[in-house]
């Protein structure tokens, strides 16, 4: 704007003659400390700020909200009705379907896909031509959305036209209904998580695995073990602290499942996980209770229960791993 | 293959620096020991294939249903190979379902989010990983801390904050939340510790250069190929990102996996528009993963915690 600015204001490099004395100097040497200083703050700043506003608040707030009713049309209008909400929520079978089915879910959609990752890891970490091919084939699963993985696999488990009751009626058993019963149905969902995950935690799993060093299999192997020993004695304890990662991470995820079920119960089925709510989830539930019933406030209510099953699940790791390591 | 595959960018030092040696930065980074390379039997080989299919297969199905339609699609047994209606299927999913919109909102919010991710993270795992100062072990924490907090349980204030910004159903309500991630931060710091000699750093002290200008003039050139991939992995998680853009957009402005439980939702199912918007909407993903699966595989291997 102004032309006359002074030489501080345009940056540390004064253009005009310095004035008198030695404050530029002296203002050099200020500027250079509070860079010292200051810059480390300001360049993690953005990301603090993002996660206050965006993740922390919003946590600290849904708390507050869960203690109010609050209609969806009227966002602003909060009645304060204390721990009503919690009640509620303790007393309807609804929210007991969900976090058992939750759980259930999340089970049989996380074991296998670790487990599987695991020996797809192992496969992977052997001299081979085309290892390339086999680590991006094996993470193109990863490329592919929820909604667009979910969208082919719910016509492949397709009652009447879908490729899994095909091949199953070629060798003589009768189709299943993968949407209306229930265990087939979480079997579906979990199939489409263990497909999309599969690859990405192989991946994981093999980075791990490079870096154990060769003189443990050596030793293992003049001590006269077998490759299956090798593998349970060297190679899964290198990887431990990988594969607590793995789980914390898929714990985390199978808590939140959303998209899956959804997708699954086609549109208007999906909210509510089934006719008979025999695949909906917790995060289902949050979203019927805030999205279709306009009930903000109890949908909130779902999100800290969610809350609460995470602290439970990692304070029971913990335990168990302090037990375990006691205990051997 | 770790981040030493990663193309070997000719980190000339910046202009602070003259007459440096360049860092062999991303090239030497990392190249581990192999730990244990037997060479793959036939069995190996064999299980490796399935997997490749059974990894592909669904995605090749998507393919073929997508060029079929609708009545051969739910033929028994199911086609199994490419019919001649791909291109006209696609064309009608981009029209009648609202992709061709969802593909340029995706494209816009998954290139922000990615390419602001890339800079944020940069700038805070260089601090985090030559930079001195008090608490940053603490902040460190904190950050890794962060990731266990899944943003979903936010989910009612975060749309009440963005109704009353007026950002519901505006790309902005997507784009804001996930400017930058814990993961990236991480990522950038465990690169930049190991690739960015603290010589270079001190060296542009000396010549009087402030933060920023070490930031842009050797911190950048060093950390590009580590940006490039943490640039394909957001854009990735950005592009699949459904819960949250689930809730604030609606079928007037979607992204493509909104677009794509439009589709799924009608009472008369078209299967193949149904797949062909899903293939439409993997597509630009899959020819990322094709041109620099090198790279992706390497940025997500580097990423893992080890031992």
């Amino acid at each position: 704007m102004a032309t006359s600015t002074t030489p501080a204001l345009t940056g540390d490099e004064p253009t005009g003659p310095p004035p008198a004395g030695s404050t530029p100097r002296r203002r050099g040497a200020l500027l250079h400390r509070l860079d010292l200083k200051g810059a480390p703050y300001a360049f993690v700043a953005p990301f603090f700020v993002v996660f206050a506003a965006f993740s922390f608040y919003p946590l600290v707030y849904t708390f507050w909200i869960s203690l109010h009713d609050v209609e969806l049309a009227t966002l602003d209008v909060m009645q304060w009705v204390a721990f009503d909400n919690y009640v509620e929520l303790w007393n309807d079978s609804r929210f007991w379907n969900a976090l058992q089915n939750t759980i259930t879910i999340g089970v049989i959609s996380t074991v296998p896909q670790l487990l599987m990752a695991l020996g797809l890891a192992h496969l992977l970490n052997y001299r081979m031509r085309g290892s390339l091919f086999f680590r991006v084939a094996s993470l193109v699963p990863y490329a592919t959305s929820v909604a667009a993985a979910a969208l082919v696999f719910t016509m492949i488990f397709e009652r009447d036209f879908g490729m899994i009751n095909w091949a199953l009626g070629s060798v003589g058993i009768d189709p299943v209904d993968w949407e209306a019963d229930k265990w087939p149905a979480q079997v579906a969902i979990s199939t489409i998580v263990i497909w999309r995950w599969t690859g990405y935690n192989a991946l994981l799993y093999l980075a791990a695995m490079q870096a154990i060093p060769a003189d443990r299999y050596e030793a293992a192997s003049l001590d006269g073990a077998s490759r299956w020993q090798q593998f349970t004695h060297v190679t899964v304890p290198g990887i431990r602290s990988t594969i607590v990662f793995t789980i914390v991470l898929s714990t985390i995820g199978a808590t939140q499942l959303f998209g899956e079920p959804l997708i699954f119960g086609q549109g208007p089925n999906g909210v509510t996980g089934g006719a008979d709510n025999q695949y909906q989830t917790l995060g289902l539930l949050l979203y019927e209770e805030g999205w279709k019933n306009y009930q903000m406030g109890r949908s909130a209510t779902v999100a800290w229960a969610m809350f609460l099953l995470l602290l439970i699940v990692f304070l029971v790791q913990r335990v168990v791993q302090r037990v375990r390591s006691r205990t051997s | 293959m770790t981040l030493h595959s990663l193309p070997a960018q000719n980190a000339t030092a910046g202009p602070a620096s003259p007459g440096k040696a360049a860092p062999r930065g991303g090239r030497r980074l990392l190249r581990q020991r192999a730990g244990r390379q037997h060479h793959a039997g036939p069995l190996t080989y064999v299980l490796l294939v399935v997997m490749a299919v059974l990894s592909i297969f669904p995605l090749y199905w998507t393919m073929v249903a997508a060029s079929t339609d609708n009545t051969r699609v739910s033929q028994t047994p199911p086609p199994f190979l490419p019919g001649p209606n791909l291109f006209s299927n696609l064309a009608r999913a981009w029209d009648e379902a609202a992709m061709g919109k969802a593909m340029v909102n995706s494209l816009i919010v998954a290139g922000v989010i990615a390419l602001s991710t890339v800079l944020f993270a940069t700038l805070a795992g260089f601090a985090f990983a030559k930079l001195r100062f008090k608490g940053r072990n603490a902040l460190l924490t904190l950050v890794i801390g962060t990731m266990l907090v899944p943003p979903q349980l936010g989910v009612v204030p975060l749309f009440m904050m963005m109704a009353e910004l007026g950002w519901s159903q505006q790309l902005p309500a997507v784009i804001f939340p996930t400017l930058v991630s814990a993961v990236g931060v991480f990522f950038m710091r465990q690169y930049l510790s190991e690739a960015l000699p603290d010589e270079l750093v001190e060296a542009g002290r000396v010549d009087g250069a402030h933060s920023l200008r070490i930031f842009f003039s050797i911190v950048l050139p060093v950390a590009r190929p580590a940006m490039a991939v943490l640039f394909m992995i957001t854009f990735v998680h950005a592009w699949n990102d459904f819960f949250w853009p689930f809730v604030v957009l609606d079928m007037t402005n979607p992204t493509v996996p909104v677009a794509l439980t439009q589709l799924s939702a009608g009472y008369v199912r078209d299967q193949s528009l149904i797949m062909a918007g899903a293939l439409l909407g993997t597509l630009p993903l899959l020819a990322m993963f094709v041109v620099f699966g090198r790279q992706i595989v390497s940025g997500i291997m580097a990423g893992a915690v080890k031992g």
